[in-house]
């Protein structure tokens, strides 16, 4: 699982003299022999993600700050109609979270082939939600809402945009597990490398899938 | 003495030219490529503080060579208003961005944070080689705003790319101060001089720069948490790591606001979006929408860039002081030959001051018109960072209390950081309430404020790290009697520079005006104001010492051993210059914590933290034994 430190609490023996047993957090404090722990090495992959992830957050939190100021600044504000193909690419990056995660218990039970399989279908939902956010840029383009037009759709491109440009790294991830999964592994160290790579892809596949239904209630909820 | 575990490095060392020294991943080479960049960009950015000075001091003087270069923006060599306002912009912009962020963090961090929690590398190599060089390509479209904005040909070559890149004003790049304010800054060629392809670049320069530093940030958060080796337990940690990770959180959840708002702002220049731009604007005799020029624009709010910038400008003050705070109490135990006073509480007030940051940005902005509520608010956030700035000055000064010193030049800076620290940290008690600020807003003493404890603490932090580091990264020390000039005409250049703009802060004078001749309440100022550049320009010149003192040293100067300042901590542990892979295959264990100076029955006066065998008295500076 995807965990970033283990939660064995830290005993303390007394004030200002500091943990007695050395704490938890990371590799710097494994105890047990045969470190360095190959598994705990790569756990950098996980780590790394998260922190990462915490900085794209940061990104839509300041957006998202200012389009809830900026609906509130004027009365110049003309919420958008819902193009209906955003219901159809909801469905299609749900259903890539879910085919993602199958792919993650397959590599975890070590049965490669359906883990490629499944791979490959992650890759093909997660093309169909661009294609389906391409449709709806181009369905209102066609309405002759644009970029400018007024400041719902000024925040619909830019975050939709985002979220689309996020989207694309996700999709080399997966495109670049999917070519690395046909490669046959037994060494160990590459295995565990392979589940923290996975991993780390999963993790930010599924926050690509939350950011996008947060964005999604944002933009047609709040208006 | 010491015991070692066998690590597994990832990438052999290389051995062409180019994999060794300019593409490399490793996080030495890469480290001092940083503090190069910074090198070049503190350069650029003094001269234009030069010329601001001699703006300042003599209004109306033919500077031959400016003439020649900026026909428009120095014609006759005069500096015109607009010349001077976008000296002030890139001054500002090259000295936070690229020197005060990359070296203090990217430079030193990246150097010195492996080594001292014992890893060989960072946890992504090839990521740090990126985050480099992404940062290096934000310095050259920042440098491209120079020519830009100063050159009419290039200018009107580069109005191609659409309307909003028009640039020859004749300005050594966009008007908008560091800050870039809405909504002068998202309107384009219109708002006036400097705010064409110049503003363009700026912006996307500090996009770029963004993207950079949050690529780096992730990189060390990830390796202070996986990569420490055995027995560096978090507690065990010299205070520069846990002030380098610090920073680089503060990096990661601030940069992304300002990259946000940044793309806001770009598309209100090129897309003609209204996020920042209010309706009904009168600009340059034009009224939006009037003109094709200007098309309509309705209900932005300039506010809210202020509020997106300073939820980041607040902690990139921050992210440029806090290593230097690290690099100086490393430094004061060292030579002291004391412990830290107060590692805990020192590690706590780190978080604390980290953590406050991000809920004060409101102060920068008093005198928007923002709610007397907020600004109380504020004002008590701000107000409460003095108590962790506190208790690091006073644990510095316990410190030194009673400690046998050894005034090498990199501790006389490190003493010179705290002086600046306080010194200008005084004056953030006072700009920080609201009633106070808003006189004093926009006057020299924020100038003075500013200046003294985020610039040149800041930098007096990096050159204490400069000549306390030299001797691992070059394997030589820097000359101490060259040294000892730099360190006392500077410390005494800085507070004759600053400490008079309080004064004139205090008479009135504002920022960011390229002269004062016209105003009677000023009459008096002009002998302070020529006093105040007299002294920049000493200043100046003994920088060109340590220049030529760095250069000098790398090839001649006298060579150091492994640990030659009987210092504690893994980077005294490995040779000097260290291997490719730090610890040439063997990763130290540590068994102690990182300040052990004057250990009762060591059998010298100093424990360092791979020593086995010594029994460290628990309560001997912050961590006992184990």
């Amino acid at each position: 699982m995807a965990t970033m430190v283990s939660t064995r609490p830290v005993r303390s023996t007394g004030a200002g003299t500091g943990p007695k047993v050395p704490g938890p957090n990371g590799n710097g404090s494994k105890r047990h022999d045969g470190f360095p722990d190959p598994d705990a090495n790569w756990n950098r992959y996980r780590i790394g993600m998260w922190v990462g992830l915490a900085s794209v957050a940061m990104m839509f939190t300041s957006l998202s700050s200012a389009y809830i100021v900026r609906s509130a600044s004027s009365n110049d504000w003309a919420a958008l109609p819902m193009p209906g193909i955003l219901l159809a690419s909801t469905a299609l990056i749900l259903g890539s979270s879910a085919t993602l995660e199958v792919a993650r218990r397959k590599l975890k039970a070590a049965l490669s082939v359906p883990y490629t399989k499944w791979l490959f279908v992650t890759v093909m939902l997660g093309l169909g939600f661009l294609a389906a956010q391409i449709f709806a840029w181009r369905q209102l383009a066609g309405r002759g809402i644009y970029v400018a037009s007024n400041p719902h759709s000024s925040f619909f491109y830019l975050l939709t945009g985002a979220h689309a440009v996020h989207l694309v790294g996700g999709l080399l991830g997966l495109t670049f597990l999917w070519l690395r999964s046909r490669r046959h592994v037994i060494d160990k160290t590459l295995i565990a490398r392979r589940k923290a790579a996975t991993d780390a892809v999963s993790i930010y596949w599924h926050f690509m899938d939350a950011l996008w239904i947060y964005l999604f209630l944002l933009l047609f909820l709040w208006r | 003495m010491s015991e070692t575990h066998e690590g597994v490095h990832r990438h052999p060392a290389p051995t062409g030219f180019i994999r060794k020294y300019i593409f490399s991943i490793d996080h030495k080479v890469i480290g001092i490529q940083y503090i190069m960049l910074a090198l070049a960009a503190v350069v650029v950015g003094m001269l234009m503080s030069l010329l601001m000075r001699l703006q300042l001091s003599w209004p109306g003087t033919d500077w031959p060579i400016l003439g020649t270069l900026f026909p428009t923006g120095a014609p006759n060599g005069v500096m015109n208003p607009e010349f001077y306002l976008s000296l002030v912009t890139m001054h500002g912009t090259i000295m936070v961005f690229f020197v005060l962020t990359t070296a203090p963090q990217g430079g030193f961090g990246n150097y010195f944070l492996p080594i001292q929690i014992g890893a060989e590398d960072m946890a992504f190599p090839y990521l740090n080689m990126l985050s480099f060089w992404v940062t290096l390509v934000g310095f050259i479209v920042i440098l491209m705003a120079i020519f830009v904005e100063g050159n009419q040909g290039i200018g009107e070559w580069f109005a191609t790319l659409g309307p909003s890149f028009a640039g020859g004003s004749g300005t050594v790049g966009p008007i908008g101060g560091w800050t870039g304010y809405a909504p002068l800054s998202a309107l384009g060629k219109i708002a006036g001089p400097g705010q064409g392809g110049g503003m363009n670049l700026w912006i996307i320069s500090i996009a770029i720069f963004c993207v950079g530093s949050l690529l780096g940030a992730l990189n060390f958060i990830t390796t202070l948490l996986n990569m420490r080796t055995k027995g560096m337990t978090l507690m065990r940690m010299p205070l520069t790591c846990w002030a380098w990770f610090t920073t680089a959180v503060l990096a990661l959840l601030s940069f992304p606001v300002l990259l946000g708002g940044g793309i806001l702002l770009l598309l209100d220049r090129v897309a003609n979006t209204s996020f920042f731009i209010p309706g009904g604007l009168y600009v340059s005799g034009l009224l939006s929408g009037s003109n094709p020029n200007f098309p309509l624009h309705t209900g932005g709010s300039p506010i809210l860039w202020q509020h997106l910038f300073w939820f980041f400008g607040h902690p990139e003050v921050y992210i440029a002081i806090l290593p230097g705070m690290g690099a100086t109490s490393h430094i004061l135990a060292t030579f002291a030959r004391k412990p830290v006073f107060g590692y805990r509480a020192m590690v706590f007030a780190i978080f604390a001051i980290g953590l406050l940051g991000f809920f004060v940005w409101g102060h920068h902005m008093f005198i928007s018109g923002m709610s007397p509520y907020s600004a109380i608010a504020f004002s008590v956030l701000t107000l409460s960072i003095g108590v962790p700035s506190a208790v690091k000055t006073f644990n510095w000064l316990g410190t030194l209390w009673g400690g046998r010193i050894r005034f090498t030049t990199a501790m006389l800076f490190a003493l010179g950081f705290v002086s600046l620290f306080v010194a200008g940290g005084i004056t953030g008690l006072i700009l920080g309430q609201s009633s106070l600020d808003l006189p004093m807003h926009d006057t020299y003493i924020v100038t003075a404020h500013f200046h003294l404890v985020m610039g040149v603490a800041s930098i007096f932090g990096m050159f204490a790290a400069t000549y306390f580091w030299f001797p691992k990264m070059f394997g030589r020390f820097m000359s101490e009697s060259l040294g000892r000039i730099h360190f006392w005409i500077t410390f005494a250049g800085v507070y004759a520079i600053f400490m008079p703009m309080h004064v004139m802060g205090l008479m009135g004078m504002p920022r960011r005006f390229s002269q004062f001749t016209e105003y009677n309440f000023l009459v008096n100022s002009s002998g302070l104001v020529k006093l105040v550049t007299v002294a920049a320009i000493i200043t100046i010149a003994v920088q060109f010492v340590f220049y030529f003192n760095v250069f000098w040293s790398m090839f001649k100067g006298e060579r150091a051993g492994e640990n030659p300042w009987e210092a504690t901590t893994l980077e005294w542990n490995t040779p000097s210059p260290p291997p490719h892979d730090n610890f040439a295959g063997v990763l130290p264990v540590v068994h102690h914590g990182p300040y052990e100076f004057a250990v009762p029955g060591a059998p010298r006066d100093y424990v360092m933290q791979t020593d086995v065998d010594v029994e460290v008295p628990s309560g001997n500076g912050h961590n006992g034994k184990h």
